[in-house]
């Protein structure tokens, strides 16, 4: 009966059987996937959304080889129980510099998309450094040994240049001015004009994150950390349904 | 047995080495299962945002949205509180507590708050830990009146947001060499007396001297602190950082800088008004 009686040949020829279930496998990601690049509701584009300056890239890179996605996402739902607890939903672009990004699929803690100001720096050292001090029927690890490891951020244009390669509009200058960046934003009595300057003035903060001489893992991971969901001014975002 | 099956459903006509595959029907159940689900898909699909057309997805005819949702159920909760809301928002803070129907509406949603944004620091029943001031007890650093707590907990505490934040730096003494090595240990010594913990009289002497000197400015002669500027009292054996000798010293040689979030751009004011009356009727309030 027709066709059905010609699929003997497809499966006897090795290639052309594997040609076939590509091209079958392709017509799902074309349906599924292509379309989510052109169609203008999954595309949101939102105001404030900058490139992580230099120290809060690195604080994410040690987030991320500490493993704390697999306890904490970075994605809040657009569900009563998760905006009334942890603030606003969270936009697909508000996460468009994240490579890779944090959603996470898991959480053992809580969600830390919009931690950023939520705390004090001096709350997050306590916390990072033995969770156990601040909220006793934590089960977080402690994470104490950040404050002693010194980081110098001698790599960190590398890996801005790397990030501007996919994509990220870090400029020339930003790569260039990549660890002065780095050192500036710990360091209150340094001369950060640059860095505000680069990357916004009302959206970075200069601080002694973890309140110690240097710059340590530790500030990285508490500047990243403070920043995490502050860029998108809410109280200006009027948000489509369709999106 | 076999051949029973083979002369009821015959065979595909596969032969390996004289070994056939039987061609057995699908069972029913499952595919009628599988029909039903090919149905099911394609009325969830014109029910649903599904189909990507040219510049947007299709819509569905039910026109769902997670985001509409959300904002339905939002709006549902707050209209139904918004009565008893605003009432909390525009009450007179003092009398609050008065109306018993108000009060009890203030202290279960402040809990509620409270254990959302204030417990990681103040801890979920609000006793403090080391740098985060117990909430239950009666010392209080910049005031225990209902009016004194909503006004840190919406304004916070020496943060970068908001500048009308309650701010006080104690000097570092150590770290910025604006006292000797003996000195310190002098003082410490005194302000260790003040509780009344035995010490070094001679030590406890000197101290005295050097306390009237620098801290009794801001700590008053008495040691029994000032709330306009946020200094504690020394003299009540309540100790935000520790009361040991090395906790103090310390504190005298780096100082200590708390850091509280303005609450204000976060929650609402009837969310605020709330939850300072539930701190506020937790065993401390003045």
């Amino acid at each position: 009966m027709g066709i059905l009686d010609k699929h003997k040949f497809l499966e006897k020829n090795a290639t052309l059987l594997l040609a076939g279930s590509f091209f079958v496998v392709t017509i799902g990601g074309i349906v599924e996937i292509a379309p989510l690049f052109y169609l203008e509701n999954t595309i949101e584009d939102v105001e404030g959304m900058r490139p992580y300056t230099p120290l809060e890239l690195a604080g994410r890179d040690i987030y991320i080889r500490e493993g704390c996605y697999v306890c904490h996402s970075q994605m809040i739902r657009p569900m009563r129980d998760e905006v009334e607890r942890y603030g606003h939903y969270s936009l697909a672009a508000e996460s468009k510099y994240d490579r890779p990004f944090q959603w996470g699929s898991k959480r053992t803690g809580p969600d830390l998309a919009r931690v950023g100001g939520r705390y004090s720096d001096e709350w997050h050292v306590d916390h990072l450094t033995n969770p156990q001090s601040v909220v006793p029927e934590s089960v977080m690890p402690k994470y104490g040994f950040l404050t002693d490891r010194m980081i110098e951020g001698e790599y960190i244009s590398d890996e801005m240049g790397t990030h501007a390669l996919l994509g990220v509009p870090y400029t020339a200058e930003m790569v260039e001015n990549g660890q002065a960046d780095f050192l500036a934003q710990a360091n209150p009595d340094s001369d950060y004009d640059g860095l505000l300057e680069r990357y916004g003035e009302d959206s970075v903060s200069v601080r002694n994150f973890d309140g110690e001489p240097g710059v340590s893992e530790m500030d990285a991971l508490v500047a990243y950390l403070q920043m995490l969901g502050t860029l998108v001014d809410f109280s200006t975002f009027y948000p489509d349904d369709s999106r | 047995m076999s051949d029973d099956l083979k002369d009821k459903h015959g065979t595909t006509g596969h032969s390996w080495d004289g070994i056939e595959e039987l061609n057995t029907p699908l069972p029913r159940w499952w595919l009628y299962t599988f029909y039903i689900c090919i149905v099911w898909g394609i009325i969830y699909t014109i029910l649903y945002p599904a189909w990507p057309l040219v510049n947007r997805a299709t819509g569905g005819i039910l026109g769902y949205s997670s985001r509409a949702e959300l904002a339905e159920q939002v709006a549902e909760v707050e209209n139904a509180n918004a009565g008893i809301n605003q009432r909390l928002a525009e009450a007179e803070l003092t009398q609050i507590s008065a109306d018993p129907e108000l009060n009890q509406f203030a202290v279960s949603a402040g809990a509620s708050v409270f254990q959302t944004w204030c417990a990681q620091c103040h801890g979920s029943g609000a006793a403090g830990a080391k740098g985060y001031p117990n909430l239950l007890d009666d010392d209080w650093l910049w005031g225990g009146s209902i009016e004194d707590i909503h006004y840190t907990v919406s304004h916070g505490i020496r943060n970068e947001e908001d500048f009308d934040a309650r701010y006080s730096q104690m000097p570092a003494f150590g770290a910025d060499e604006l006292l000797e090595d003996e000195q310190i240990d002098a003082v410490v010594n005194y302000v260790m007396s003040l509780s009344g913990t035995p010490q070094d009289p001679a030590l406890v002497e000197e101290g005295a001297v050097v306390f009237e000197e620098n801290c009794a400015a801001c700590h008053g002669e008495q040691a029994l602190g000032d709330r306009e500027q946020g200094a504690p009292n020394l003299a009540d054996a309540i100790w935000l950082y520790g009361g040991d000798y090395a906790a103090i010293r310390e504190t005298v040689e780096n100082a200590r800088f708390g850091v509280m979030p303005a609450w204000a751009n976060r929650l609402s004011e009837a969310q605020i008004r709330a939850v300072a009356s539930y701190v506020h009727q937790l065993g401390g309030g003045e």
